[in-house]
Formats: structure tokens, sequence, C-alpha cells
């Protein structure tokens, strides 16, 4: 298998997909899954760059990664209002207290 | 070319497997603002310039000062708790995706380019108009996720007071406040 810039590319997106994959099983705290969103996030962005790279058609690419760019960080704000609210009300921002909670 | 590359990729691995593993909130928001710094650069050697500028302003820039000013708020809680699902198990999960992702994806060759291609402007507004739209709406929960972050604990506080008040105008020897006060020796 030759390297090339496309490879090395496709290699970064796929460490950093399991990279996230594996935070996502792993971590508890409420703002660390934040941060593993983000970089699954990026992941993905990096991945429609490289795939309009590939197709030659970069453009088209770039108007699908501002998409993701702007959902990622509505994701980030929403997720840590949340995380912050969760912290006020209950105390902890331990993702397995939010499992005892009674209606 | 090539061992810029490489080293950007070796980057973008080392902050993310740093953002995770760190014990501080506060650090690992630092080191993810780093992830999207070299992503930026990898971005922008791939020809996407105008992606690299608003991720480095956007990934690196806002959303590491959302983080840190939630982090601020919310306290940087110790992260040394036991992980949900086992660690080797989780391992294990990752790198099976991640090779079944690779077998797929790697053996894929750059397609030959297009004779033209329309212009950035002309495809978001024109191709995609629904999609800014969206985004439009996108930026507004966003908002709306900002003003939850920042809202203070007084309406919490509040209702707690409105929920004493008719206790007290019970009497003294009647409601929670009173029987508080008999409990204290």
């Amino acid at each position: 298998m030759t390297f090339s810039p496309l490879t090395i590319a496709l290699l970064a997106i796929l460490v950093l997909l399991g990279i996230g994959l594996y935070g996502l099983l792993a971590v508890r705290n409420l703002i660390k899954i934040v941060i593993v969103l983000q970089i699954l996030g990026k992941s993905a962005l990096l991945a429609l760059i490289a795939a309009g790279n590939a197709s030659g058609q970069i453009n088209l690419g770039q108007s699908l990664a501002l998409t993701v760019i702007v959902a990622d960080t509505v994701v980030a704000a929403i997720g840590l209002a949340l995380a912050v609210q969760v912290r006020r009300q209950l105390g902890t921002l331990d993702a397995r207290e939010l499992g005892k909670l009674r209606g | 070319m090539m061992i810029l590359y490489g080293c950007l990729t070796l980057g973008m691995v080392a902050c993310a497997m740093l953002a995770i593993r760190s014990s501080r909130l506060v650090v690992s928001s630092l080191w993810l603002a780093a992830l999207s710094a070299l992503l930026a650069v990898l971005i922008y050697l791939l020809g996407a310039a105008r992606v690299a500028v608003i991720e480095l302003s956007v990934g690196a820039g806002l959303v590491t000062v959302l983080l840190v000013f939630a982090v601020g708020i919310a306290g940087d809680e110790a992260a040394a708790q036991k992980p949900l699902v086992p660690r080797l198990l989780s391992w294990g999960l990752g790198l099976v995706v991640l090779a079944l992702l690779g077998w797929f994806v790697l053996p894929l060759v750059a397609a030959p380019s297009p004779a033209s291609q329309p212009s950035l402007a002309s495809l978001l507004w024109e191709g995609r108009a629904l999609d800014v739209l969206i985004q439009v709406v996108l930026i507004f929960c966003g908002v709306l996720g900002v003003l939850g972050l920042l809202a203070s604990a007084v309406p919490v506080e509040a209702a707690k007071r409105e929920q004493a008040l008719p206790a007290l105008e019970d009497g003294p020897e009647s409601g929670p406040i009173a029987e508080q006060g008999r409990m204290q020796p």
C-alpha cells in the first residue's frame, strides 16, 4: 500500500473514530462526553474533506463540512448547558447518577 | 510533504488520547483545542482553506471557550472514575470497528477530477439552500443552549421559597421549617 496524503487522512479518520468510540464507552463525566463527541465530529469533518479531495469536488466537501461544524458547535453548547444544569440540580457530573433518577 | 502529513496525524492522535485520558477537564479542553488546530492545518493542506479557517476559529476558539466556561461553572470534578464498560472491552470494540472500517475504506483511490466544479458560494446558496436555512435554525438552538449555560440557579431557589411560604403562613407549629426546628437538639 502506497502512502498518499489521502491514505494518511483516511488513517487519521479511522484512528480518531476508534478513539471516539472508546471514549464513549469508557467516559462517565458529562463534560468529558461532550469532548468525546467533539472528537467524533472532527473525524466526520475530516472524512468529508478527504472525500471531497478524493472525488475532485472539494467545494462540495467544504459545503458539507460547514454544516458539520455548525451542528458540532450546537451539540457542544447544548450538551454543556445540560451538563451544567445537571450539576446544579443533582450536584454531580457522573452519567451513572442519571440512571438513578425516578420520575 | 508526507512527513508533515504523518506528523500532523500523529499529533492529532496524541491530542485526542490525552484529551480523553487527562484527569482534569480544563486540560482535556486544551488538548481538544490543540487537536482542532492540527486538524485545521491538515484540512488546509487537503485544499479546503475556508473550512480550515472556520474550524480554527470555531473549533479551537469558540468551543474551547465554551468548555472552559462550563468547567468554571460546574467545577473541575475529578475524572478518575471507574468506566461504565470494562476498559479492555472498550478497546476491543473500538479496534474491531476500526479494523472493519479500514478494511472497506483504505482501498479507496482518488477519482479523476471533474472538468469543472461549481464555486462554494453557488453550492451553498443555490444547491444547498435548505441546509443553510437549517444551519440558521441550529445556530438559534445553540444560542438557546448558551443561554441555558448562563442561566443562574435563581428560579430553583425562588420555587423553593414559594414552597416554603405557605408553610410559614400556616403558623410556626406546622410545616417543614417547624419540623426541622423540632428535629434540631
